[in-house]
């Protein structure tokens, strides 16, 4: 099994590596899209094994673990729990159905082939990024995601989205800059790299008050927010996020933000410094201030991508947050069950967004595809001209704002339950409130996108090509079934990753740092 | 004398900060993201240092340990040859977006790159 973690990484890179060069042969250069989707289903089949046996090892009680290491398994370069599995299969899985979606939808590009293997560096590089085992593969796969996300974003070659694609790679810089930086005085610190290793060294409690390793956390957690795009850090976003092409948008706003930035956030805090008071505050705020600020930004946009792109940061910060509370409870004394509780609620949202917001960015590439407009106040009446887009949207759209039979309505009741349960009543009403001004992007959304008085450019509109539609139906029926299945996916998928923080080594140590 | 040489090394990182916060040319952007990288580079390698210490190459006969008793550290030097690599990539990418950008703007001034709607 430990043989499977480096051929998850290797595996879409040498589909992307084959993809150029069956490019350039004549004839062949058909391939190209048959071949990423056998790099990304190979990568789902591989994703789906590995949750099945990390869930045969948690059922049986073990440590649900593997780890990969090329010289000695105590420095693991590679290692895969339960969190890692769950992140595994969103990435794989959303990243299959984003690319029959662009099948049709990259036609209007040229060199598709391209764009493929750019996305599958993209995929490998993210699969890398959660299955790191030691802080600079950490660091080396997020800067592998980053770079061909910026390719990504300026794929188009307009002046819009070379200037976004621009202004996005500096403030990644930035960001990989404080990660490194934090990634070597932790280096100097500990003497280790591996994040094992690390959380064993902290636990003996000798650094507990040095303004070293304070320094260091900063360095790491100030990067890794800038990339998950927390306010303040969130300028970027905006103009990044919706400037790229649709099947991108999807991808950067549906995965990259939560493996480069929440998921390593999750891992660092909760696995290598201890998850104690004073980083479940900064979390807690973090994510607070996200997600109102992101809702309110929201609201005030005309731009379809441009509103779901800020509704981003909104939902990040309720993961954020759920978290935060899980240090907190988990600090505070008020139970593993609390703190398990308030995880799995964020591992739900996490998933849960990854459907929806995905399916959303599609559905706004598929509306832009018909109308040729973003503009809200230039849309209208399309829910009758574009049946399945119009249907799909809707799915995203209520399931964003938290309706009850839809998946966003289960994962932030457990959010809001947890937060009141770990002690926190405020932030529980906080979330409720945010929930219903997202309630209002999604009518916002709806009412000037999909009914109302057909504009002239909806009035051309057509139903757009079937791979398109495929795309979107599989993740609207994500949507539809993950709030149904919560219970089993529950016990599958999210007990595990909940568990995998928990059992870190230094959450036991909870308490010891200032 | 020891801290002097982090605080240069710091020094280079609030320089390389300092260009891509404040000045408005891609091309000055672009080195300081250069200088950044380096400022980074010399930082891993100062954090792998030891007063006296050799370099890291294994002798004939020698064993790990008498390696280690007497060489820096070599494992920094490993993450700045990749880190280099890494840099190496994000430069071209740069240079690549500059490249392009001049073609649709006509110059290289941020104040007048600015067609997005903040």
């Amino acid at each position: 099994m430990e043989r499977l973690l480096p051929i998850l990484v290797a595996w879409p890179l040498a589909c992307g590596f084959l993809v150029v060069a069956l490019a350039q042969v004549r004839g062949l250069h058909r391939l190209t899209g048959l071949i990423s989707g056998l790099g990304l289903a190979g990568g789902l089949g591989m994703a789906v094994e590995l949750c099945r046996r990390v869930y045969e090892l948690h059922a049986a009680g073990g440590q649900a673990s593997f780890s990969f290491g090329l010289w000695s398994p105590a420095q693991a370069q590679l290692y895969a729990d339960g969190l890692s599995s769950l992140l595994l299969l969103i990435i794989n899985f959303v990243g299959l159905a984003i690319l029959i979606y662009s099948v049709a939808y990259m036609r209007r590009y040229t060199s598709t082939w391209l764009f493929q293997s750019l996305f599958l560096v993209m995929v490998a590089a993210m699969n890398g990024l959660v299955l790191a085992g030691d802080l600079f593969t950490l660091y080396i796969f997020i800067e592998t995601a980053a770079l061909a996300s910026y390719a990504l974003v300026a794929f188009g070659c307009e002046a819009e989205e070379l200037e976004a694609s621009f202004r996005y790679l500096v403030m990644g810089v930035i960001a990989s800059t404080f990660i490194l930086v934090g990634v070597a005085l932790m280096y100097s610190l500990t003497g280790q790299l591996n994040m094992i290793q690390i959380a064993t060294v902290l636990a003996r409690g000798k650094l507990a008050s040095s303004p070293a390793l304070l320094l260091a956390a900063g360095c790491l957690l100030a990067g890794l927010a800038i990339k998950a795009a927390m306010v303040p850090f969130h300028a970027w976003l905006s103009d990044a996020h919706p400037s790229a092409p649709a099947p991108i948008s999807a991808m950067m706003s549906g995965v990259l933000i939560k493996t480069g930035g929440v998921y390593a956030i999750a891992r660092i805090v909760f696995s290598v410094l201890g998850a104690n008071a004073s980083y479940a505050q900064v979390l807690m705020a973090m994510g607070g201030v996200s997600m109102v600020v992101g809702a309110l930004l929201s609201l005030g946009q005309w731009d379809i991508k441009r509103m779901l792109a800020y509704s981003s940061i909104s939902q990040m910060g309720y993961v954020m947050l759920a978290l935060g509370a899980g240090a907190y409870a988990l600090s505070s004394g008020a139970g593993r069950d609390i703190a398990l509780l308030c995880l799995v609620g964020a591992f739900f949202h996490l998933f849960n967004h990854a459907a929806f917001k995905s399916l959303l960015f599609l559905a706004s590439g598929s509306i832009e595809y018909a109308t040729g407009t973003r503009r809200l106040d230039q849309l209208g009446g399309l829910a009758q001209r574009m049946p399945v887009t119009g249907f799909c949207c809707r799915i995203g759209a209520l399931s964003i704002a938290g309706i009850p039979p839809f998946n966003g309505f289960f994962s932030k009741l457990v959010i809001v339950i947890a937060l009141v349960l770990a002690g926190l009543p405020a932030l529980a009403v906080l979330a409720v409130a945010v929930a219903v001004l997202t309630l209002l992007i999604a009518v916002k959304l709806q009412r000037y996108a999909l009914d109302g008085q057909s504009s002239l450019q909806a009035q051309q509109a057509r139903e757009s090509p079937w791979p398109m539609g495929v795309g979107m139906v599989v993740l609207a029926l994500v949507c539809i079934g993950g709030g149904l299945a919560f219970f089993p996916l529950r016990q599958y998928l999210f007990d595990p990753a909940g568990q995998a923080l928990l059992q870190a080594p230094l959450s036991q140590a909870a308490g010891a740092l200032p | 004398m020891g801290i002097a040489i982090y605080m240069m090394a710091f020094g280079l990182l609030l320089v390389g900060l300092y260009a891509l916060v404040a000045k408005k040319n891609v091309v000055r952007i672009i080195i300081g993201i250069a200088i950044l990288d380096y400022g980074i580079n010399l930082l891993l390698v100062l954090m792998g240092y030891r007063h006296g210490g050799s370099a890291p190459i294994l002798g004939k006969g020698e064993t790990t340990a008498q390696l280690a008793a007497r060489s820096v550290d070599p494992l920094p030097q490993v993450m700045v040859l990749t880190n280099i690599v890494v840099e190496l990539a994000m430069v071209v990418v740069v240079v690549a977006l500059a490249i392009r950008i001049y073609d649709r703007y006509g110059t290289f001034d941020m104040n007048d790159i600015r067609r997005l709607r903040g």
